[in-house]
């Protein structure tokens, strides 16, 4: 509760501190700036605060909001996550425009989302943080203003945005006209044999709904685009924080509201997952931008995080809190560094370990990260992915399609590696702070430190 | 703590070699570590079984039953040496080669080295799984680097073929994991779990493809040549003399007592791809100009009879394998080191382009058809005594087609005489040309190190007990497995 409060505070505060600093002038921008990030450190702060028991404001909210372990522990990630976010990128959100306080006030009131879908118990609550987390994200994507594909990303993104919000009010309609309540446990508790027709068809839109959202296939089609076309800081905040949420949203949802019903849906989930497998990583095999890589590689991503959803078991949720933080570190990390590029082919990587061999090394470990290699939080999530969809039963092929596609993903991965690494590039001056460079470490590092020691993450979950 | 030493002293000296510039310092920092660790591995070699300080265990992910519990017995005992002893020779043989950025050349082999011992050692299978990958991914920032003109796709594949190989090793240890009683991915439980027929089968294919790949055995053999051609040969030397050794040595440790029965159903089939890519790969040996293609496929053929020996399944062949792992990986590292120095010397491995080199250089020349002979396994060569004892095996095999068997081993046999001798009449032999008429013999540091090679050569030529004394236990535990499976099927 702590968290969800601060955020939208916070949100306001950047509003108003965008009026009083002014405008343009070089030192607001600073201010404004570490206003911002003193925001994130105070929420990652207050929500670790109230995972060890301290809650500073309590509202009743009749069971609508219930903040457990994995709402909180996952909130956690997300605002750590933000906070590297900030750390790296907050430069660079600068230059997207004018508006800057505007951005992070934006950035504030998608975390109050984050905190909203992590820890729905009320369908209602699920529609208001899916919602409150769309709206900011088309600004956002549009907010290259001058810019036609930034602007087509966001009628795009806004009009099937929207689509998929209508397909989500539509299913929580339905299953509130058989069930007579939107709370998720009450709905979970069904037991009759046969769920009824206007069940079945509201848990299928509301799985659209969620598909839509967290760009699984077929309803990625908006994915590439929207994250090409939306200025690379912000695909950066949305391909990671932002979609980790969303996954985070559907498992919650699934696992209380409809795990009765889990045969129903499982094969249709395990459709759609290989689906999206195959989808990401045949697509990203050939692209010629790393941008639109990262953007298939998301998708590709968010197939092995559906692998968590199919399993539906404590594995699976813990796995899947683990993916979100392995995926979004990386992924951060990886976007940080593009930014600063010029060229966004993969040639532009040329020789890029010669001139950089900090920021390149770093990459590498990110990279392999995404690729599942051992030693890196990637291969440990993916390895519970994997755990959780072999103890759930007989699911062999499932797992050997995932890990061949996984395989596939080295393929792309490692394009990026071989031109930092085996070819020769001109030097392209950079403009990279201390700051930057010491916190792309510190994600390195806990990229491994979390491939070698997960409990470090996963003891949280149990406390 | 001996294990413990041995993943680490290269892993630290490893990560600190990226931080010394200076080419000589990190040449020499090398070769003392890898010296310090050959120490170690002697030490650990010199403890009787049981000691306390040949096992240990510690705490890593118990949440999921997985620990950092590793231990060095008989099998580990032997292939660490191999490994331990390799490295200081191959330092030793590329001395003089010098590379660019060579601080990362030598941190990414001993790094590479941490990897293949954590492998050696390992008795869980998560952190198994983890030294395969560890060993892997150095190897392919070695190659790819400092490897020859298409080292890139070259490399690629060798890398996206084995990360294919692991992964479905990976669902295997997972499945067996998942039908282990205590859940935990200790050695003692994976060797106790209770598979039915068809289970069995699964993780066997799942896990034997991996090894298959890492060995290679036909027809997945595909990327070998090619890399070991294209590696750096300093890398080339730990790829075919030691690297390769995982394969046979993950099938002892962890397929045969995990799931023997399907080992024992599927071992005619496996031998047969193992004896076709044995022939095959000594024919194609035959029509090979390039000395490093030549010597890769030699490597496949020997490998394809070391799998065949495995899946002989008895106690003769095993233990014959076992000491073939150590003496393969010294001989071939004996034949790289010679290769070497010719391509050093003449800018080139064409032996349609060499001759006459034994007038020029005799030490030279001596050396390498000592290494030559124990390669095609003459007696008095450390390689005999396995080859006789596999060929034993193969020959008294429960499988009803043993004779086919033999007959077709002991022609990749004959054939490997056909091309080594081959290579070393028209590479050392006949008039010398205008290439090689001005070479010149060895210098003591690589006749030292081909001079180490030629003496365990003669050593556990004569007298191979040294070795069959370490594995005996291993193989006949092995062994038991299979006796059971065959009174259990014979009961029936």
């Amino acid at each position: 509760m702590n968290a969800l409060l601060l955020s939208a505070i916070f949100g306001v505060i950047m509003l108003f501190s965008g009026l009083w600093l002014k405008p343009n002038a070089l030192g607001s921008k600073a201010a404004v700036r570490n206003l911002a990030i003193a925001g994130m450190v105070i929420l990652l702060l207050v929500n670790i605060l109230e995972m060890s028991g301290t809650v500073f404001i309590n509202i009743d909210t009749k069971g609508m909001i219930v903040f457990d372990n994995f709402s909180l522990l996952f909130n956690s990630i997300a605002f750590f996550a933000t906070l590297i976010y900030g750390l790296l990128s907050a430069r660079d959100i600068e230059k997207v425009g004018i508006n800057y306080a505007e951005y992070f006030a934006l950035i504030f009131f998608i975390l109050c989302g984050i905190t909203l879908t992590s820890s729905f118990k009320s369908l209602l609550i699920l529609f208001l943080g899916i919602e409150i987390i769309s709206i900011p994200l088309y600004i956002l994507t549009g907010s290259d203003k001058r810019n036609l594909k930034s602007n087509e990303a966001s009628l795009k993104y806004f009009l099937m945005g929207a689509f998929s919000t209508g397909l989500l009010l539509m299913g929580i309609a339905l299953i509130y006209g058989d069930m007579g309540t939107f709370n998720t446990v009450t709905i979970g508790a069904f037991t009759e044999t046969k769920p009824s027709a206007l069940l079945i068809t509201g848990t299928l839109l509301l799985l659209f709904a969620m598909a839509f959202k967290a760009s699984v296939a077929p309803f990625h089609f908006w994915t590439p685009d929207v994250y090409d076309g939306a200025p690379t800081v912000f695909t950066s905040f949305m391909a990671t924080i932002v979609k980790a949420a969303v996954f985070i949203a559907f498992i919650r949802l699934f696992d209380d509201a409809f795990g009765f019903q889990q045969k129903q849906w499982q094969l249709f989930i395990g459709i759609v997952t290989v689906a999206t497998l195959f989808i990401g990583n045949i697509t990203a095999v050939f692209q010629q931008s790393v941008k639109r890589m990262l953007a298939y590689s998301s998708i590709a991503q968010a197939g092995f995080m559906m692998l968590s959803l199919y399993a539906m078991n404590t594995d699976a949720k813990e796995g899947l809190l683990l993916y979100t933080a392995a995926y979004s570190l990386a992924t951060l990390g990886i976007f940080a560094v593009l930014i600063k590029m010029k060229d966004y082919t993969f040639d532009g990587f040329n020789g890029f370990a010669k001139h950089q061999p900090l920021l390149a090394a770093t990459t590498t470990i990110f990279l392999l990260s995404l690729a599942g290699i051992p030693l890196t939080a990637g291969f440990i999530s993916k390895f519970y992915m994997l755990k959780a969809v072999m103890s759930s039963g007989n699911n062999l092929w499932l797992v050997i399609f995932a890990v061949l596609m996984a395989a596939i993903s080295v393929y792309y991965y490692f394009r990026v590696i071989q031109a930092m690494y085996f070819k020769e590039g001109p030097d392209q001056p950079m403009n990279v702070s201390p700051v930057f460079k010491w916190t792309l470490v510190l994600v390195a590092v806990l990229v491994i430190g979390l491939g070698v020691f997960p409990n470090m993450l996963l003891n949280w979950f149990y406390f | 703590m001996i294990p413990v030493l041995l993943i680490l002293i290269p892993l630290l000296t490893g990560l600190a070699a990226f931080f010394i510039k200076q080419h000589k310092a990190i040449r020499t920092w090398s070769l003392v570590v890898s010296l310090l660790t050959l120490g170690v591995s002697i030490i650990g070699l010199s403890l009787k079984e049981g000691s306390m300080e040949l096992a240990f265990s510690g705490e890593w992910m118990q949440t999921i039953g997985s620990s950092f519990s590793v231990k060095l017995d008989g099998m580990g005992k032997l292939l660490c040496l191999l490994n331990a002893i390799a490295y200081p020779l191959v330092i030793l043989a590329t001395w003089n080669s010098s590379y660019k950025k060579a601080n990362n050349f030598f941190a990414l082999m001993l790094l590479a080295q941490a990897g293949m011992m954590g492998v050696f050692l390992a008795t869980d299978a998560l952190l198994f799984y983890f030294f395969w990958e560890l060993a892997l991914i150095p190897m392919y920032f070695l190659c790819s680097q400092w490897g020859g003109e298409k080292r890139i796709p070259v490399t690629f594949k060798f890398f996206i073929y084995t990360f294919i190989g692991s992964l479905l090793m990976l669902l295997g240890i997972l499945f067996v994991y998942g039908k282990t009683q205590d859940h935990s991915f200790s050695m003692d439980a994976f060797y106790s779990v209770v598979l039915s027929r068809k289970e069995q089968t699964i993780v066997f294919w799942l896990m034997f493809v991996a090894f298959a790949i890492k060995m290679p055995i036909f027809p997945l053999h595909t990327w070998q040549p090619d890399t070991y051609e294209q590696a750096p040969t300093a890398t080339t030397m730990i790829l075919s003399g030691v690297m390769v050794k995982m394969g046979v040595f993950g099938l002892l440790r962890w397929l045969f007592p995990v799931v023997t029965f399907a080992s024992f159903q599927w071992a005619d089939f496996i031998t047969i791809m193992a004896l076709i890519g044995v022939i095959y790969s000594s024919l194609i040996a035959i029509r090979q100009d390039d000395l490093k293609r030549l010597i890769a496929y030699s490597s496949i053929a020997h490998i394809g009879l070391m799998c065949a020996a495995a899946f002989a399944q008895n106690l003769s062949s095993l233990q014959g394998l076992m000491i073939q792992m150590f003496n393969h990986g010294i001989n071939i590292i004996g034949l790289w080191i010679v290769v070497e120095l010719i391509e050093r010397q003449f800018g080139t491995r064409k032996i349609s382009e060499l001759g006459g080199l034994a007038q020029k250089a005799p030490v030279l020349a001596i050396l390498l058809v000592i290494v030559s002979l124990a390669n095609i396994a003459l007696p008095l060569t450390n390689s005999f005594p396995g080859e006789f004892l596999i060929f034993n095996g193969i020959f008294s095999s429960q499988t009803k087609y043993n004779v086919w068997f033999i007959v077709l081993a002991g022609m990749g046999i004959i054939l490997g005489a056909v091309y080594t001798l081959n290579m070393i009449r028209k590479v050392f032999y006949g008039n010398t040309n205008e290439l090689t008429a001005s070479a010149k013999d060895i210098t003591w540091k690589e006749k030292m190190a081909l001079g180490i090679i030629v003496l365990i050569i003669f050593v556990l030529g004569v007298y191979p007990q040294l070795l069959l004394n370490e594995t005996s236990a291993i193989a006949e535990t092995i062994f038991k497995k299979f006796e059971l499976v065959l009174r259990s099927l014979q009961k029936q």
